[in-house]
């Protein structure tokens, strides 16, 4: 136990060396560029502690530690505190000030909208919700939370059955043979082209079968056999690509970020690339 | 220099990809941390020795590139910001080089975000890009950025009918009424195209359910990878264009780049981006090779 200490310490004794030599080259380097003193200190230090952060979730990878846990509840407070301040001077500052007094609209540099009584409902919903901190009268927030999955239901419901139903629905009546003129004109002006009549026509019938078998993979009322077996493999066939398309494109999304906080690594802090 | 570095970069990934195989036939474990190591050090080599791909936009692309690019000059175009620093190395390239095209055809640019993060990423946007590249531009006349309000899909859910419902003043606490660009604009409804850059909730999905369907406004994203295959199915229809991931925004950087000149030296992270995804993408594909490879003829697969 005692030797795990003495090496946490070591650890410890290590990276606040490194940042201190991180900070000094750093802010030596924004003298360089004819930034005032005050400024590259300041940035010295903000470019090393988001590579100490970066370095400190990185750390996860080779086990939990308390950097990592630093980093992550720093984030964490941080992110929290940034929603809040945008959501007061976003919402409670920009929309609902003008809307009811002109000495605040005035003391806040908003311009005064005119007074509208409406606007005390979803301040006192508001108020409401915050009750929920009460162990007496939490209940209270129920109301408010009752409104806001209501309206979001009946709001979703609608967009949902116009966008994703209806809309998917008719988007999937495409033409099996796109702009057909005769074989002729067909192998005539035969390509590969994305949007050529070859290709734009191989893409509906991939739509339409891929459609037609997955439906017929979740239709669950009839025994899959003979016909409707066969359709109901395609369909599972189709599910699959669709989930390893997903996997590959969330495998892209990962990378990027990683590429994202190795490009800071390596310019930002260590300008070792261009 | 480089390529002699790159070279034996190059050849330490592969052996090391031929002693996991080895060792994998073998029957004996892998560790997780050489996992992580091998797809560290794909990434790190194109990083620093600068590889990168040459890129040809495809049609779901072009498709968005040719909307911005044939609207006739003084357009109404709005780019909403949703997302937040966690998505940014994979879709602000994508909102970087739509501003740029915005701008350089001389539309009208509107910002704004559904997420609170993407109010301050579009301020940061306003001072590196447009004052950077387009300093003739003024704000409230050629640009300007409304920010964020609270509400979700709620927001557009009012702003399809009303600006002015929702936003009196834009970030900078400026009367909507009092600023040029806001002429004539009283909905979504009056934009000539909306743009939703993100990857999460609220996103490209909900502008196209509460934005471009009911208002039956041309509708276009750019979204992280990880939500990109949700969104295909509205493509032709419902969503004229789409980056999916950061691809897509390579492919738009290429073509934009390719028709104008003015912007030929100007920073490309996609395009830049695609040269670790290119090799961290082949050692993954090597981990499955090798997986499988041990599955079926290594002495544990065997045994199993």
């Amino acid at each position: 136990m005692a030797v795990t200490k003495k090496i946490s310490l070591l650890i410890l004794a290590i990276v606040i060396v490194l940042f201190a030599v991180s900070w000094i080259a750093k802010t030596g380097t924004f003298e360089d560029t004819g930034m005032p003193l005050g400024l590259s200190v300041r940035d010295g230090f903000l470019v090393t502690f988001a590579a100490f952060l970066t370095l400190s979730i990185f750390s996860f990878l080779y086990k939990d530690n308390p950097y990592y846990k630093f980093a992550e509840h720093l984030f964490v407070g941080v992110s929290a505190a940034y929603w809040m301040c945008v959501g007061f001077w976003s919402t409670f500052v920009g929309n609902f000030i003008p809307k009811v007094s002109e000495g605040l609209s005035n003391f806040f540099e908003v311009p005064y909208k005119g007074f509208d009584v409406f606007y005390f409902i979803p301040l006192i919903l508001g108020i409401m919700l915050l009750l929920r901190m009460s162990s007496k009268i939490g209940w209270i927030s129920r109301w408010s939370l009752a409104f806001i999955v209501g309206t979001t239901a009946g709001l979703n419901l609608i967009r949902y059955m116009r966008s994703d139903f209806i809309s998917q629905v008719s988007n999937t009546f495409v033409p099996l043979v796109v702009d057909w003129q005769g074989f002729g004109a067909f192998f005539s002006d035969l390509s590969l082209n994305a949007s050529g009549q070859l290709i734009m026509t191989m893409s509906n019938w991939v739509i339409f079968i891929g459609v037609f078998c997955g439906i017929i993979y979740f239709f669950f009322s009839k025994e899959h056999s003979g016909f409707f077996g066969g359709a109901s493999k395609v369909g599972i066939w189709v599910l699959m690509v669709t989930f390893g398309a997903s996997f590959g494109y969330t495998v892209m999304g990962r990378v990027s970020l990683l590429v994202g906080r190795l490009t800071f690594l390596f310019h930002d802090w260590l300008g070792l690339i261009n | 220099m480089s390529n002699l570095g790159l070279i034996i970069s190059l050849l330490i990934i592969g052996a090391g990809l031929l002693w996991l195989l080895i060792r994998s036939l073998q029957g004996k474990e892998v560790e997780r941390r050489i996992i992580f190591l091998f797809i560290g050090l794909a990434v790190s080599v194109p990083l620093l020795f600068n590889i990168t791909f040459s890129e040809k936009a495809t049609p779901i692309v072009k498709a968005l590139y040719d909307k911005i690019d044939n609207l006739p000059e003084g357009s109404n175009i709005l780019l909403s910001f949703d997302y937040g620093p966690t998505m940014a190395p994979e879709v602000q390239p994508m909102s970087d080089v739509l501003i740029r095209h915005v701008l350089a055809k001389n539309h009208h640019l509107f910002l704004m975000g559904l997420w609170a993060t993407g109010q301050s990423l579009g301020a940061e946007a306003v001072d590196r890009i447009i004052k950077g590249d387009f300093p003739e531009k003024i704000d409230g006349i050629d640009f300007v950025n409304i920010g964020y309000k609270a509400g979700n899909q709620g927001v557009l859910n009012v702003i399809v009918t009303d600006f002015r419902k929702l936003y009196a003043t834009d970030v900078g606490g400026r009367d909507l009424d009092s600023l040029p660009i806001f002429n004539g604009i009283k909905s979504l409804k009056d934009m000539d195209l909306l743009i939703s850059v993100g990857g999460g909730f609220p996103g490209v999905k909900e502008w196209v359910q509460f934005a471009g369907d009911p208002g039956n406004v041309p509708t276009g994203g750019g979204s992280a990878a990880v939500s990109a295959p949700l969104l295909y199915p509205y493509y032709p229809r419902q969503m004229l264009g789409l980056m999916g991931g950061i691809k897509g925004a390579a492919e738009y950087e290429s073509e934009f780049k390719r028709h104008y000149e003015r912007f030929k030296d100007m920073p490309e992270p996609g395009v830049k981006m695609m040269g670790p995804q290119t090799l961290a993408h082949l050692v993954i594909m090597a981990f499955i090779v090798i997986g499988n490879l041990s599955y079926f003829f290594g002495k544990k697969g065997k045994q199993s």
